[in-house]
């Protein structure tokens, strides 16, 4: 069936380009997935066919699970993401809110300057940071990591969100101030609910690099008691010796939360999107 | 109560100055609109009056006190916008409820008012709806209610009909028409739309890049325009505005208004040819293009058959033309 605005080959062209992509974005995910309910030599015979009867093997996952920390590293993994994505929301948006509704001196070279760490990676202060938390005895704490990816996740939150902020009618915060509604209500009953998809969108950019990160745990944290799933995972990762199984188990399991928060946020997004289309 | 002065107030946005020197006076109980063309300023010297812009000088006095420095929830006035600015998360009755609320009004007395607004403004059926589940006319007609419910000193409309259609826009008009009747209240409402001003108004306030042209009643504005500007602001069509010279006169420019305008087959004061004709039933609209005057607009009233290309003669109305000088202002 082809109308004026759809005909066959190009709908299959379309939908060959991305079940391609799909695919591609998928494969190493499906093999490690895959390869983790197998055992050391169905992983290495055949890597690439899915778990049979005889290759069938949950090694890896009792060997994680058996470790007894591992609970523990998903947990600190889980307290780090979710305190430093709620400070950079918060304080992404206060400060995009600031700079998108207030009129003052230098608001744009306020807005550039916080802007700034988009470009300059937040890892090459990496000795200056070390030498601030040891000062401030916070080594070893889930505090340095909840505060260095606060930081880390700022600029790209003030940068969007202030776009977003700049949308909200003008006339509806005029409304909440002739009401004598504060400025803080203003800001967190009225705006904060309309820029909510925007929210969504920040939230995932800024959650997977602080879930995957191994650089700052390694350095900042890295006691037993602080460890985050990534660090925990380089256990089984050994000069001589790779236990792959564990390793395997463990990056499957590592997958779930995040995706979990991916699919909350990610209905918010969609629902943002086409809200705003059709008016 | 609901006086208002504004003594010379000035609002720059960097260097750029937006309302130059403004002073007016509103009586209590008037009704003052403020009509220009769009970017001109009405809407800057509303917000400036409700608080919600600081001016970068002047004073504005409401009911003999000045409220400079006084915030917008504080100085007793009531504000409808032209996208309704209703809050979406709340319900119709807590929109209209929530500024008294903020007072720490009573809750029986809120109650009070918001029953007698929403029976005003026939809101009932809909009090506990939120605002998506509403229709353009009902959301106004709510940011209406919002407004009466805190009996404020000064009611400020910015361009409240501008997003209704046009059978919604003549229908809320006689409502604020009315509503301003029974309230007996001070209301100064902004529009670009001349038809606006001239029905609502007690008082018109036309306003061209950050400057008062001139202020008046409606037919005040209408008859004796204090220049070219509010001469061609005021009235539809737009008043005609012929070269002096070409008509031989010694003032620059001549006006006259397309319904002082008679025209004839035979004779007349200036030949021209029909070049489109618009038949609005009531009236028609003939455009002309004469030798002497140029292109120009005749409303006819009643019917009127005229082809494009046809000759006709128009004459002026003795004592309706309008004579302007160099500097735009109305010769004597
Ligand atoms: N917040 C602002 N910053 C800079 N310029 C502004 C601001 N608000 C209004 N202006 C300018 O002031 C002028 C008058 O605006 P406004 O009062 O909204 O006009 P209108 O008569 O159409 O209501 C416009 O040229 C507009 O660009
Ligand atoms: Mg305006």
């Amino acid at each position: 069936m082809s109308t004026a605005t759809r005909s066959l080959p190009r709908t299959i062209g379309a939908h060959a380009i991305l079940l391609t992509y799909t695919a591609i974005a998928l494969f190493p995910v499906i093999i490690v997935i895959m390869n983790s309910f197998k055992s050391r030599a169905g992983i290495f015979g055949a890597p690439l066919t899915p778990p049979t009867p005889e290759t069938f093997d949950l090694i890896g996952y009792t060997t994680v699970i058996g470790q007894g920390d591992f609970i523990h590293y998903f947990q600190n993994s889980l307290v780090v993401t979710v305190a430093s994505l709620f400070f950079v929301l918060l304080f992404g948006a206060m400060a995009a809110f600031a700079l998108s509704e207030y009129r003052f001196r230098g608001n744009t070279l306020m807005g550039l300057y916080l802007a700034l760490g988009i470009m300059i990676p937040i890892r090459l202060g990496t000795v200056a940071i070390l030498q601030l938390m040891v000062a401030s005895g916070l080594v070893n704490t889930l505090t340095a990591l909840v505060l260095v990816y606060t930081a880390q996740g700022l600029p790209l939150a003030v940068f969007i969100l202030s776009e977003f902020m700049k949308q909200v009618s003008d006339d509806l915060k005029n409304a909440g101030r002739i009401d004598g509604l504060s400025e803080y209500t203003i800001f967190f009953r009225l705006v904060l609910p309309l820029v909510r998809p925007s929210m969504a969108t920040v939230a995932v950019f800024t959650m997977i690099p602080i879930w995957n990160d191994l650089w700052f745990p390694l350095i900042l944290a890295p006691s037993e008691e602080t460890k985050t799933v990534t660090l925990g995972a380089q256990l089984f990762l050994g000069q001589f010796v790779t236990n792959w199984n564990a390793i395997l188990a463990a990056l499957s399991l590592a997958i779930m939360p995040v995706l979990i928060l991916y699919v909350i946020f990610s209905r918010q997004l969609i629902r943002g999107i086409t809200s705003g289309a059709v008016k | 109560m609901g006086s208002l002065k504004i003594e010379n107030v000035k609002k720059a946005f960097g260097p750029v100055e937006v309302l130059k020197g403004i002073n007016l006076e509103v009586t209590d109980g008037e009704f003052v609109v403020f009509v220009g063309p769009s970017g001109c300023g009405k809407s800057t010297l509303l917000r400036v009056i409700a608080g919600l812009e600081d001016s970068t000088s002047g004073r504005v006095v409401i009911d003999g006190e000045d409220v400079s420095v006084t915030p917008p929830a504080k100085r007793g006035i009531a504000m409808v916008f032209q996208t309704y600015a209703l809050y979406p998360h709340l319900t119709v009755k807590n929109n209209m409820g929530l500024g008294l609320k903020q007072a720490s009004t009573p809750a029986a007395e809120i109650d009070r008012r918001i029953g007698i607004a929403s029976s005003m403004l026939s809101l009932e059926p809909y009090l506990e709806r939120r605002p998506a589940e509403l229709s353009g006319g009902q959301r106004q007609r709510v940011a209406i209610g919002r407004a009466v419910v805190r009996e404020p000193k000064l009611f400020l409309f910015d361009e409240p009909l501008s997003n209704l259609d046009a059978a919604l826009r003549v229908n809320t008009r006689l409502e604020i028409a009315q509503l301003h009747r029974r309230l007996k209240a001070t209301m100064i409402y902004v529009t670009h739309d001349q038809v606006e001003a001239m029905t609502l108004a007690d008082k018109i306030v036309v306003l061209n890049a950050g400057r008062i042209e001139q202020i008046g009643g409606p037919m005040e504005l209408y008859n004796s325009p204090a220049n070219e500007f509010v001469a061609g602001f005021i009235g539809s069509p737009k008043m005609n505005f012929i070269d002096g010279a070409r008509l031989g006169e010694t003032a620059k420019t001549i006006g006259v208004r397309p319904e002082h305008l008679t025209v004839d087959t035979k004779s007349g004061a200036w030949k021209g040819t029909v070049v489109h004709a618009e038949h609005l039933g009531a009236d028609t609209n003939l455009y002309l293009d004469c030798e002497k005057a140029g292109l120009i607009t005749v409303r006819i009233f009643g019917v009127y058959n005229a082809e494009p290309g046809a000759t006709l003669y128009a004459t002026p109305e003795p004592g309706k033309t309008y004579r302007f000088g160099a500097d735009g202002k109305v010769l004597k």
